[in-house]
């Protein structure tokens, strides 16, 4: 059998974290009633104007400068024309010609046959990030042959992330797009919700034997979360693979994602190829950012974006955070990835490590293990915890100090999570948990456990 | 009297209470009434004016007009936005489409106390150059029936109808331009993309400013090329131009295309001396078609300039004869991509279609728009194509560039302002200009203001002389970027020399009786 070659490239939209719209100041808000966000730029209204959202820039180079990009001190704004009913104006305010930020990478780990304690870091390369507005919604109402247009997300500002097709498995992609969720989500720069539509993926795919030219490639759409991505490109590799074995051709087309069935289907036909007539917004004069050194002496710097000042001021991203954990408090690599990957456990992990005689190596065991498992079993976030960090540091206290056994304190874990307020020690003296380190308490003990077995004791004595 | 002391005698007298601000705004009510016959006005908003007129009045009682402008009435073209008057940009798109907001330049007017009369007539979406290709009609010159237009016609034979006499008023503004010229207001707004503002200013005998770009803000101006749009300004003298002026420019950081610098009002002096000044006579301007007459006037307006001892000199625009074409393919590039909008879903015009959104969007575009819109959108798109683009789109944008750099250059070498006619020819019969499409006319008439916009410099079109039969003709002064100032100022000074005689509008009232209209203007 000849070996194939995948190729996976991505394309990403982040809604931005913002107050107002891109281009106006209408509010941005998940799920208000339909056309209760829209201002007269986001109708269309004949005559109004864009005017350029200075938190959305913001964001953009936060994010760029996060994924080791050259932020480009001028970028220009294009108009992208199409007709759609949930695109008021006929055309979408995108950056085609000159991006807000290119050329930068962002490294990402896997697990290597699944095995937790076997990860590798990949690379892909980010082509560009570009600032531009996200579309109304439109709901197809098929029983009454209407459709219905809710403008609310019409003019939202959205961060087009481009990866170079550096990937070559679902798995990877996956790994990738939720590495960039994290960034993003550390930035600020987007609440990165996939279910919320605040970050949409699209995946570009083809397969080639090794040493040919790439192959045609697919897009694949609709992807609506991250686990459904790696079904959704994995199973787009095969079928090109498939296709192409018996004999077939790849359609340079678009396809989406049926979760349901698993499967990719291909999507109603967008009438061919569309010639999208780009062409420079006129509105819009080209963005110009400074750095310390551009920053003209007597310029307003409210009226500016400073580079520099942005880069001063960025969080720590998973990636160093990471790092910090595993130096700090010696655990393991995999450890640090899993700690990140859920919301409040790293700072939970941390606040009981604080309050705790017991070694971090050994703590990382219980919040890995212990309250990570009851918290997926309850579907709860960690902020929802019904044990505490400070309970649960309590809980270990006992354990360090050899007070109760280590099964004793899975017990009392349990007791602990039902959330009636007791602390580990009065759950400890309710169930007579304590350890016994009296010898002669233990010796009366084991005395009484003989005399009452008196026959089974006789029958191991005799052998 | 001459019309320069008109406005400033009614400023006077509406602060000294000689005529009350809703007399003002009554008269001119009426006169638009009885001028009806002109077509000029598409909506006038009758009880917002009077209301307005009456808060005028009190203030003006109180002590404490705001402004020079307080209570003076002003008409604005149909393509501004006004905030619940009908915008319809004579178009069956905005048939019945009320606006929602105030454009900024109507706002910052209202601000100031004026009193705003009604929306004018123009072009559909302001495309063409006789405010002939309206919904509503073409709009008739008031000069067709003065006197001075009556007493050069010739002899008639009995059969012809005088009707047919009457000639276009230019465009696309030509309803403001009209406007302004038979009395009906002080000032009206227009709209200049290639020429709008000017050149009904020259066929109609009235000033015709048109500011640098980037000094007067567009929101609100539905667009036609949004990067040589501005809005314009019509007035009866220079020194109303520059009252205008002073109180709509300034940044507005709801166009992100306004300059940041603060704009400051500024007054003309009274006595010029242009005898530091070097006036440019770009050849390239002697264009095919020039008529002799307006030649004539040209080089006597030169005459004018050297003899009272300012510097006059030949200079040469070189890419002058390339703008057309460039400005047709960058203007239809912007229009296709302007009205891309209108699709009948929020707001306009919305055809009665349901099969599907495609047809029911070429429904409503079919119906809403004209031939000549639909005509440049179609163009417009096949530029913007991706197999088009290079060699359309980014080379007339190159040559925009080349034309730019003329003036840059012109200017640099010691030239304060450019002396250049502002229309081939007077104003045409009616049935005489449609007997050419309004794409011909468009580059024909076009040709001397157009590259004013590609290059956003400021030009003024002055009544200068009556042409032989009897009608206004216009001479343009161009300026360096943002100087309004020098430029208004050499327009002033011509004004006052060539002193341009006053129109005898003679209008049949209901009545039958004949009067002329100079006399409703002495207000006191």
């Amino acid at each position: 059998l000849a070996s194939w070659v995948p190729v996976v490239g991505l394309e990403i939209h982040a809604q931005i974290s913002s107050n107002s719209k891109l281009f106006s100041g209408s509010q941005v808000q998940f799920a208000a009633p339909p056309n209760s966000l829209v201002s007269f730029f986001d109708a269309s209204l004949p005559g109004t104007l864009p005017v350029l959202n200075r938190r959305c820039v913001e964001a953009a180079v936060m994010t760029g400068l996060a994924l080791n990009c050259s932020i480009n001190k001028k970028s220009l704004f294009d108009r992208k024309h199409y007709f759609y009913a949930d695109l008021p104006a006929g055309y979408q305010i995108t950056q085609q010609r000159v991006p807000i930020a290119v050329n930068g990478s962002l490294s990402y780990s896997l697990c290597i046959d699944n095995k937790m304690s076997q990860m590798v870091t990949k690379t892909v390369r980010i082509k560009q990030i570009q600032l531009e507005q996200d579309s109304g919604k439109s709901l197809h109402d098929d029983a009454r042959s209407q459709t219905l247009v809710d403008l609310n997300r019409a003019g939202v500002g959205l961060m087009e992330v481009v990866m170079e097709p550096d990937m070559c498995c679902g798995e990877e992609a996956a790994a990738a797009v939720r590495e960039l969720q994290l960034i993003l989500q550390t930035l600020g720069s987007s609440q990165a919700v996939m279910a919320e539509g605040q970050l949409r993926v699209d995946a570009n795919v083809s397969v080639h034997h090794p040493g040919e030219p790439y192959g045609v490639r697919t897009e694949v759409k609709n992807i609506n979360s991250i686990r459904f991505l790696a079904k959704a490109v994995d199973y787009e590799i095969q079928r090109q693979i498939e296709e192409l074995e018996n004999g077939g051709t790849i359609l340079n087309e678009t396809r989406a994602f049926d979760s349901k069935l698993g499967c990719t289907i291909p999507m109603r036909d967008k009438e061919g190829k569309q010639d999208y007539r780009f062409m420079p917004e006129p509105n819009l004069p080209p963005l110009i950012l400074y750095d310390a050194k551009s920053l003209p002496v007597n310029m307003n710097h409210q009226q500016v974006v400073n580079i520099d000042w942005i880069r001063e001021r960025l969080p720590d991203l998973p990636s160093v955070k990471r790092a910090k954990l595993v130096e700090l408090y010696g655990i393991l690599p995999e450890h640090s990835f899993t700690l990140l990957n859920e919301d409040g456990l790293a700072e939970y992990f941390e606040n009981v490590v604080k309050q705790t005689q017991m070694k971090p190596k050994k703590v990382i065991g219980w919040i890995l293990n212990d309250l990570l498992s009851y918290l997926k079993q309850h579907a709860l976030p960690v902020k929802e915890s019904p044990v505490s960090s400070f309970l649960l540091a309590d809980l270990l206290n006992l354990l360090e100090r050899r007070e109760i056994s280590s099964s004793a304190a899975k017990q009392v874990f349990e007791e602990l999570w039902k959330g009636e307020g007791k602390t580990p020690l009065e759950i400890v003296k309710e169930k007579k948990l304590e350890l016994i380190q009296d010898q002669k308490e233990l010796e009366k003990v084991c005395q009484e456990v003989i005399d009452r077995q008196e026959d089974e004791v006789i029958m191991m004595v005799l052998g | 009297r001459s019309q320069r002391d008109a406005r400033l005698q009614v400023s006077a007298a509406l602060k000294e209470g000689r005529v009350s601000a809703t007399e003002l705004c009554q008269r001119c009510l009426s006169l638009i009434k009885s001028t009806g016959f002109l077509n000029a006005y598409v909506t006038v908003a009758k009880g917002t004016a009077l209301k307005q007129a009456e808060e005028s009045e009190k203030r003006y009682r109180r002590g404490q007009p705001l402004g020079v402008l307080d209570g003076i009435p002003f008409a604005v073209k149909d393509n501004f936005n006004t905030a619940g008057i009908e915008t319809t940009c004579a178009s069956n798109m905005l048939k019945g489409y009320i606006s929602p907001y105030n454009a900024t330049v109507v706002q910052k007017l209202l601000d100031q106390g004026a009193v705003l009369l009604g929306k004018t007539n123009l072009d559909e979406f302001a495309m063409g150059s006789g405010s002939t290709d309206g919904i509503f009609g073409p709009v008739r010159n008031p000069w067709s029936y003065s006197r001075q237009y009556k007493e050069k016609a010739p002899p008639k034979s009995g059969s012809e109808n005088e009707e047919s006499d009457w000639v276009i008023t230019g465009g696309s503004s030509g309803g403001s331009a009209a406007a302004v010229s038979s009395f009906t207001c002080f000032a009206a707004l227009g709209s200049d993309t290639g020429g709008s503002t000017r050149n009904p200013a020259a066929h109609c005998g009235v000033v015709g400013l048109k500011p640098t770009y980037g000094l007067i803000s567009r929101h609100g101006l539905i667009p036609l090329v949004n990067s040589m749009d501005v809005p314009g300004i019509l007035t009866r003298c220079v020194d109303d131009a520059a009252v205008v002026l002073g109180s709509l420019a300034g940044h507005d950081p709801k166009d992100s295309t306004t300059i940041q610098d603060t704009f400051k009002p500024f007054e003309l002096p009274n006595l010029i001396d242009v005898r530091k000044l070097c006036i440019g006579i770009p050849k390239e301007y002697h264009a095919p078609g020039l008529s002799s007459e307006i030649l004539a006037l040209w080089s006597k307006a030169a005459d004018l300039f050297r003899d009272a001892g300012a510097k006059v000199i030949e200079v040469s625009l070189p890419h002058t004869r390339y703008s057309i074409v460039c400005y047709h393919v960058l203007c239809t590039a912007e229009v296709a991509s302007n009205m891309a909008r209108f699709d009948g879903l929020e707001y306009g015009h919305r055809a009665d279609m349901n099969k599907s959104t495609e047809s029911m969007y070429a429904a409503t575009r079919r119906e809403g728009f004209n031939d000549v819109v639909r005509g440049r959108i179609l163009s417009g798109n096949y530029f913007l194509l991706k197999q088009n683009y290079e060699n359309y789109f980014i080379k007339a944008q190159k040559v925009r560039r080349l034309i730019a750099n003329d003036f840059v250059k012109v200017f640099a070498s010691g030239v304060d302002i450019l002396l250049t006619p502002t229309t081939l020819s007077d104003a045409v019969p009616y049935v005489e200009f449609i007997k050419e499409d309004n794409r011909t006319r468009s580059a024909q008439d076009d040709i001397l203001t157009q590259a004013a916009n590609m290059a956003g410099l400021p030009a003024i079109s002055i009544p200068t002389a009556l042409s032989k039969r009897g009608l206004p003709v216009g001479l343009q002064f161009i300026g360096r970027s943002f100087q309004e100032k020098q430029l208004l100022t050499v327009a002033k000074w011509f004004e006052k020399q060539v002193k341009f005689p006053m129109i005898q509008l003679e209008v049949k009232r209901h009545d039958c009786s004949v009067f002329q209209h100079q006399k409703s203007v002495s207000f006191l």
